[in-house]
């Protein structure tokens, strides 16, 4: 098994990886913060990995993007891209329109050029498996994280028309939305006593989806139900909601 | 701030919690600051708290490092639960020489504490497996030490309550393993020379013994004396995992003075019936709580502590007669007790529990009664030549833990002043 991660060192990715190291699998990694990413792959390695190597960090710019999918399936097939890097920051009413930009590049732009890139490859090879992490953020969004949301939501939207698109080529698209999940993230919800899913549940529920195919998945479960609800509460309740 | 328990859940003071995620920037995080590290809590009492100040949670350095599969040597982060690294090495053929009681214990707290398990006669403690660590100082210093590098500091370190410095990562000599399968039989007994003519008997042959004991019974103790060895070549039946979770905190203790009788009974009942032999799976019988998350909040809100001693065997006879009829005679008590004969082996570490003897545990829920108790047990304790063990504790009275931990002095000469726990305060004054 051949597995390529974005943003590797993603708290939620790195639980994944563990998953499919104990089969034996092969990695390709790409993070920013190299360091970090090489003692991941030491460790994926010591836990059964059969390789894990780092791949340059192109998170931007898209020729080099298409450049690194096209490179990285010509090397061998690719059976799973998993596409989970993302950044939070807080009180994002106060961002500056510079660094709303990069909010909307690094969350929702930048996952779709990887899922786009890998996309025609994996057609051509008539297999392949594009995972992407969303989040419930992307169904309903809060004042203080809505160009979060936003961006989640356009990968939400993305990810349905990429699986229309895809339909008998046997490539698959699977979208995974956590709840509030206790990684590097959500340091300060963790530190406000809130209660968060743990990394290993939702890598779990990530990895068997993935192994199903099932084109949406949310982490923990129950988050289906809530924003089921929350979804349809009129806008005077939802907008008094404390949230 | 948020609160924060140990296991045995006596209270929830707010800590300062800071999360160590990454091994490279540990100096950085901890210069300058005082604090206490904090692996999963497993401790009983204060060894892990520092109420209203720093915890440092090493639950997310959980990385391994490297793995020689000739040699058996693992390197890995000290926030690795010993559990991980069970399941990942024993197919491949190496086991972790000492597993304590519970699986749900870090690297770093295995080092930390010294921990034993039911095969110390013939591994020994934790830290004597331990090859080399790297210690973080409170100052942002950071020094390797082993058995043959540093090593007063590193003798420091072992069984030195995260009171030098904090360490971040460990090289650990893993032992070959044919499997996960044990040869395991249980003997009924009625009496301490029962108990003692068993333990004489079963430490050649048997790897791994332990008793559990109806502590209700008195000096006339009734019990089950458990042993077990490596089956190579024997498998069992298939082993799943299947463990339940105590849902939520009762508002009394379910463990008291109704409970008492009736419960260790019927551990004894079911317990008589499967004597004989056995070929089961390491887990269960390792660990046979673990498939019962959470079960310390049966001790209801209060919490519940744990008293657990180690006497010379010269004097044990006596001395467990005696502790074993104050607490029958207390009327409180747990559902598992356990007695267990430590090996006559060289400490590895300065302020290492095990010694030569006979070790009793025991759970007390948190009342009176179970106060002027410990008392009378801390007399007996002491008059015998004893001990008790830090990791489990939570009220030993200084002068106890003074005149009962002979290499306190030199310890101190390698304390780090920037660590300090809720029981370096109590125990060391500061």
């Amino acid at each position: 098994m051949r597995i390529v991660v974005i943003g590797a060192t993603s708290g939620i990715a790195e639980q994944c990886c563990r998953l499919w190291a104990v089969e034996g699998a092969d990695f390709v990694l790409m993070a920013r913060d190299t360091a970090k990413a090489e003692k991941i792959a030491a460790d994926l390695e010591v836990r059964g990995a059969r390789s894990a190597t780092l791949a340059r960090a192109e998170f931007a710019d898209p020729s080099a993007i298409k450049a690194f999918a096209d490179a990285t399936v010509a090397a061998g097939p690719v059976d799973i891209v998993l596409i989970a890097h993302g950044w939070m920051p807080l009180e994002q009413h106060k961002l500056d329109l510079a660094t709303a930009e990069q909010v909307l590049q690094v969350n929702a732009v930048s996952p779709v050029l990887f899922a786009e890139a890998f996309a025609g490859p994996f057609v051509q090879a008539g297999r392949g498996t594009i995972a992407i992490i969303g989040s419930v953020a992307g169904d309903v969004t809060r004042r203080t994280n809505y160009l979060y949301g936003a961006s989640k939501a356009l990968l939400t939207r993305y990810a349905q028309g990429l699986d229309h698109r895809l339909v008998g080529t046997g490539v698959k698209v699977v979208l995974i939305k956590p709840g509030p999940t206790d990684t590097a993230m959500t340091t300060h919800m963790k530190q406000a006593g809130q209660r968060l899913a743990t990394a290993e549940d939702v890598a779990r529920a990530t990895v068997d989806a993935i192994r199903r195919g099932t084109p949406v998945v949310y982490a923990p479960r129950l988050w289906q139900l809530i924003m089921l609800i929350v979804r349809h509460l009129p806008r005077p309740i939802l907008n008094r909601l404390p949230i | 701030m948020r609160p924060v328990s140990s296991w045995g859940r006596l209270g929830a003071e707010p800590h300062d919690v800071v999360e160590l995620t990454d091994r490279s920037t540990v100096a950085r995080v901890l210069a300058g600051r005082s604090g206490i590290a904090y692996g999963l809590g497993r401790s009983y009492g204060d060894a892990c708290l520092n109420p209203g100040g720093v915890l440092w949670h090493t639950a997310a350095l959980d990385r391994f490092i490297a793995f020689d599969p000739a040699t058996g040597r693992l390197v890995c982060e000290s926030g690795v639960v010993l559990r991980d690294i069970q399941r990942l090495m024993i197919p491949r053929g190496w086991s972790l020489p000492v597993v304590p009681g519970t699986q749900f214990v870090t690297v770093g707290g295995a080092i930390a504490n010294d921990v034993h398990g039911k095969n110390h006669h013939v591994v020994g403690t934790f830290g004597e497996h331990v090859r080399r660590l790297r210690l973080v100082r409170a100052s942002g210093e950071t020094i390797d030490c082993g058995p043959d590098q540093n090593a007063e500091l590193f003798a420091a370190t072992v069984g030195g309550l995260g009171l030098s410095g904090l360490i971040s990562e460990a090289e650990l000599q893993l032992r070959p393993t044919r499997g996960p399968w044990l040869e395991a039989e249980t003997v009924a007994f009625s009496g301490l020379a029962d108990f003692f003519a068993l333990s004489d008997e079963s430490e050649a042959a048997w790897e791994h013994t332990v008793s559990w004991i109806d502590c209700t019974s008195g000096s006339v103790v009734r019990g089950l004396f458990m042993r077990a060895r490596p089956s190579p070549d024997r498998a069992g039946r298939p082993w799943r995992e299947r463990s339940r979770r105590i849902p939520l905190t009762p508002p009394i203790s379910m463990v008291n003075r109704l409970s008492l009788k009736p419960f260790n009974a019927v551990y004894y009942g079911l317990g008589r019936r499967r004597t004989g032999v056995q070929v089961v799976h390491y887990e269960p019988f390792l660990f046979p709580l673990d498939s019962l998350l959470d079960w310390n909040r049966l001790y209801g809100p209060k919490g519940f502590f744990q008293y657990q001693s180690v006497v010379p065997r010269a004097a044990a006879m006596d001395a467990t007669r005696d502790m074993l009829d104050a607490i029958a005679a207390s009327g409180e008590g747990s559902i598992l007790a356990v007695l267990k004969t430590f090996g006559d082996r060289k400490p590895a570490g300065l302020l290492s529990f095990p010694r030569e003897g006979v070790t009793l545990a025991l759970d007390f829920r948190n009342n009176r009664a179970a106060t002027t108790l410990f008392s009378r047990l801390d007399e007996i304790v002491r008059a015998a030549g004893g001990r008790l063990y830090p990791a489990k504790d939570a009220r030993m009275p200084r002068a106890l833990y003074e005149a009962t931990y002979a290499n306190l002095g030199a310890f101190t000469a390698h304390r780090d002043p920037g660590m300090s726990s809720g029981l370096s305060r109590r125990l060391m004054g500061s």
